[in-house]
C-alpha cells in the first residue's frame, strides 16, 4: 500500500451530510474486475446530466473545485454499502484526504486500506472550513490545507489547526505503507495455533 | 468472571492475537463472496502469489448482477458476464466452492448461508457486503467488509479489527397483528437515525424480538446497518436450534448435541452492560413506509411527507428539501394513497419464503392494479422451488406478477430490473438512496405485506385493513 504522511492540496467544501456510496459510485460502475480507472464516474449521477454532459450545478463541477484533493465533508460520509469502489473512486479522482464529521465505518477502514485519508474532526471545525473553502476558493491555487498524519493536525496557511485523533494502529499503517496481509502472515503460527486449539475443521467448528 | 454481552462472548472467542497497537487478530469462521466485491481481491492474491488459506471456510455465489430471467438464455450484459466468469475462474483455480447460475443452491448469499445451515450461532462471519448483518440473526457475529478486507481473509482467514462499542436495541410488548418485522426496523432507524448506531454491534433484545420467527430475525439484523451498524446480533433460542437441525451443513448427531450445548451459552448475562441502550414499545409500531432518500426517512403508513421548516438544523432541512424535490413529493401529502408505477418483492431483507408467504396472503383472489407493474424475485433457487411446492407462483402470476429466477435484482438495479427515471416503486429492499433502483427512480421501502398491497391497490395503503387470503391447499400438504 502507498504511504501517507503528509499533504497539501486544495480544499474543496462539499455540505452535504449521509452521502452515501451509492452516490459517490453507482452500481453501473461495479461490474469491473479492476481497481482502477472509476475516477470518472465518481458522484456520477450528480456529476452529469441523464445526457451525459456535466452538470453546471453540481458543486464539484464548478471551476474553483478542479484540481481538489482534500474534500471537506458533512456527517456520516460514505454510508450504505460496502463498495470499496467508492474509496477507489475517489483516490482515482485525485483525492487524498477526507475530512467530516463522521464516517460511516466499512468506508472508513476502505479508505484507510487505500492510503486515502479519512480525517474525523469536530463539526464546528469543518463549518469553519467550508467557511474557508468558500471565502478562499476564487484566490490563486484555491484554499490549501495541510493534512498531516505524523503530527495529527489540519492546517491552512492563515492560522486554522485542528488536532485529529486516529487509532495508532491505522496511522502506524499508513505512514508507512505497510502491507496488512503480509504483516498477518507474519502471525502464521499464532492462527495455526488457534485453529488447533479449536479444531477447526471443513465444517466449521467441530469443537 | 464479569457478566458478559453475547457480542463480548463471540469476540472473545475469535480472538488470535492483541497487536501492540490495540486491535485484534480475529479469526473468521465464514467466508462468504460474490462476483462483485471480490475480482480486485483475487487478482491482488494472484499478483503477490498467494493461495487462499482456508477454501474450506469460504462459500461463493453469484448475486447482485445475475439476470432473473430465462436462464436458459445466454446473458445480455458482456460486461456482467465477464465478471460472472471471473468468479467461477477464481473459485476453481483458489479451490472455492461456488453456486453458480446452474445450482439449485445459487441465491442470494445473504439468503442461502441460513438455508444451508453454513451460517451458525457464535460464529464470525464475513462477506464483501455490507448486509452481512444478517447473519447475525443467528446469534453470529456477521458484518460486512471491502475489497481489500476480502483479500486479506481469503490470504490470513483472519482480519485486523478494533473492538466496536455495543448497542443494546430492547424491544418490550409485542408487534400488533399486520405488523412486521420490517416496520420494527424501519421503526428503530427512525428512531436512531442512519448514524445511530455508527461504531456500535447492536444486540436485538426483549420479548418482541424473541417472538420473531428466524426470517423475521434476518429482516431485522439485515438492516442494522441502515442505523450505522456493520453487525446486529440476537441470542440463538429453540427458535433457532429449530431452524438449524437437520440443514445440510448444520452439524448432526453427537456434534449437533456438544454445538447445541455450546450455543445455549450465547446470550447476553444479566447485568451485562452495553455502551448505549435504546428501548422500543413494539405494540406502538404501525406499518411503516419511507418518503424520502434514506431508511431513517420513514414514518407509518398514516403519516404524512414531513415539512423541511420542521426540522432542527439547517443541514437537515437541506437534506429533506432534497429528497422531497428527488422523491417528487409535497409537504403534508399523505403517504396513504400516493400511487405507485412499480412494486418489487425480494432482497437479502424480504426474499425468503415467509415473506413470499405473507405478500401472497394479501395477493391471492385480487390483481395487481393496471397501472402497476409487479415484479417477485425470490430470495434464493431454494425459496424459489419452495414457493412453486406451495402453489404461491401461481398466486403470484395469477393475480398479475412476474416471477423471477433468484437475486439482488431491483434491490440495486445492476441487472436489467431497475426503475426508469421518475417510476415510483413500493419496494421490500434495504435502501432508498438516490437511484438505487435505477437513476431517477423513486424507492418507498416497506414490508412485503404492505408492497403487496400496494400492487393491488395501485398506491400506498394500509394493509392491515384488509382481509388475508388463506394459501393455496398445496401449501397445507407441504406444510
Amino acid at each position: 500500500m502507498d504511504a501517507f504522511v503528509r499533504h497539501t492540496g486544495k480544499a474543496v467544501a462539499f455540505t452535504r451530510d449521509n452521502v452515501d456510496t451509492d452516490q459517490i459510485i453507482p452500481k453501473q460502475f461495479l461490474k469491473g474486475i479492476e481497481r482502477t480507472g472509476l475516477g470518472p464516474a465518481l458522484f456520477h449521477d450528480w456529476r452529469y446530466q441523464p445526457d451525459g454532459t456535466p452538470n453546471p450545478d453540481f458543486e464539484l463541477n464548478r471551476p474553483a473545485a478542479q484540481g481538489a484533493s482534500v474534500l471537506v465533508a458533512g456527517r456520516n460520509f460514505g454510508c450504505g454499502s460496502s463498495r470499496e469502489h467508492a474509496a477507489w473512486a475517489l483516490a482515482d479522482a485525485g483525492f487524498r484526504a477526507i475530512l467530516a464529521p463522521s464516517f460511516a465505518d466499512i468506508f472508513f477502514a476502505n479508505c484507510c486500506q487505500n492510503a486515502l485519508l479519512p480525517v474525523r474532526l469536530e463539526a464546528s471545525e469543518i463549518d469553519e472550513l467550508w467557511r474557508r473553502c468558500q471565502q478562499m476558493e476564487s484566490g490563486e491555487g484555491g484554499y490549501q490545507l495541510t493534512v498531516d498524519l505524523e503530527t495529527q493536525r489540519v492546517t491552512d496557511p492563515r492560522g486554522f489547526t485542528a488536532q485529529f485523533v486516529i487509532e495508532p494502529y491505522r496511522r502506524e499503517m499508513l505512514l508507512r505503507g505497510l502491507d496488512e496481509i503480509g504483516r498477518t502472515l507474519l502471525e502464521e503460527s499464532r492462527i495455526a495455533a488457534f485453529e488447533r486449539r479449536l479444531a477447526i475443521g471443513a465444517a466449521g467448528r467441530a469443537s | 468472571m464479569t457478566a458478559r454481552t453475547l457480542f463480548a462472548k463471540v469476540w472473545d472467542a475469535h480472538v488470535v492475537h492483541r497487536l501492540p497497537e490495540g486491535p485484534v487478530l480475529l479469526y473468521v469462521d465464514l467466508h462468504l463472496v460474490h462476483e462483485v466485491t471480490s475480482p480486485q481481491a483475487f487478482g491482488g492474491l494472484r499478483l503477490a502469489g498467494r493461495r487462499v488459506r482456508r477454501p474450506d471456510l469460504t462459500l461463493a455465489t453469484v448475486d447482485h448482477n445475475v439476470p432473473t430471467g430465462d436462464r436458459t438464455l445466454p446473458i445480455d450484459d458482456p460486461v456482467a458476464a465477464r465478471q460472472l466468469e471471473a468468479l467461477a475462474t477464481n473459485a476453481r483455480d483458489f479451490g472455492v466452492e461456488l453456486f453458480d447460475l446452474r445450482s439449485a443452491n445459487q441465491g442470494i448469499v445473504h439468503v442461502i448461508g441460513p438455508e444451508l445451515g453454513a451460517t451458525q450461532p457464535g460464529m464470525v462471519i464475513v462477506c464483501g457486503d455490507s448486509h452481512t448483518s444478517t447473519h447475525g440473526a443467528f446469534g453470529a457475529l456477521a458484518f460486512g467488509i471491502g475489497t481489500s478486507e476480502v483479500e486479506h481473509v481469503l490470504a490470513t482467514q483472519c482480519l485486523v479489527m478494533s473492538k466496536p462499542r455495543t448497542l443494546e436495541a430492547h424491544f418490550t410488548g409485542r408487534l400488533p397483528p399486520g405488523v412486521t418485522a420490517k416496520d420494527l426496523i424501519l421503526g428503530f432507524i427512525g428512531r436512531v437515525g442512519t448514524a445511530g448506531a455508527t461504531g456500535h454491534v447492536i444486540e436485538y433484545t426483549g420479548e418482541a424480538i424473541g417472538a420473531l420467527s428466524m426470517e423475521e430475525r434476518m429482516t431485522v439484523c439485515n438492516m442494522s446497518i441502515e442505523a450505522g451498524a456493520r453487525a446486529g446480533m440476537i441470542a440463538p433460542d429453540e427458535t433457532t436450534f429449530a431452524y438449524l437441525a437437520g440443514r445440510p451443513r448444520a452439524p448432526a448427531g453427537a456434534a449437533w448435541a456438544r454445538a447445541r450445548e455450546r450455543w445455549e451459552e450465547l446470550h447476553g448475562d444479566p447485568g451485562a452492560t452495553y455502551d448505549t441502550r435504546v428501548s422500543i414499545d413494539a405494540a406502538t409500531l404501525a406499518p411503516h413506509v419511507t418518503w424520502g432518500t434514506s431508511p431513517g426517512m420513514v414514518t407509518d403508513i398514516l403519516g404524512r411527507v414531513p415539512d423541511p421548516a420542521g426540522f432542527a438544523t439547517e443541514a437537515e432541512r437541506r437534506a429533506v428539501a432534497q429528497a422531497l424535490a428527488y422523491m417528487a413529493l409535497a409537504p403534508g401529502t399523505p403517504l396513504a394513497g400516493l400511487p405507485v408505477d412499480r412494486v418489487f418483492l425480494g432482497s437479502c431483507t424480504n426474499g425468503r419464503i415467509g415473506d413470499l408467504r405473507a405478500a401472497a396472503r394479501v395477493v391471492r383472489g385480487r390483481r395487481v392494479a393496471p397501472t402497476v407493474r409487479a415484479l417477485v424475485v425470490p430470495g434464493s433457487q431454494q425459496v424459489k422451488a419452495q414457493a412453486e411446492r406451495e402453489g404461491l407462483d401461481r398466486v403470484f402470476q395469477d393475480a398479475g406478477f412476474e416471477w423471477r429466477n433468484a437475486g439482488c435484482s431491483m434491490c440495486l438495479g445492476m441487472n436489467a430490473d431497475v426503475l426508469r427515471s421518475g417510476e415510483r416503486c413500493a419496494s421490500t429492499s434495504n435502501r432508498n438512496f438516490e437511484g438505487r433502483q435505477g437513476r431517477g427512480g423513486r424507492t418507498h421501502l416497506m414490508s412485503p405485506a404492505m408492497a403487496a398491497a400496494a400492487a393491488v391497490a395501485g398506491c400506498l395503503v394500509d394493509v392491515r385493513a384488509w382481509e388475508l387470503a388463506e394459501l393455496p391447499a398445496s401449501f397445507e400438504l407441504a406444510s
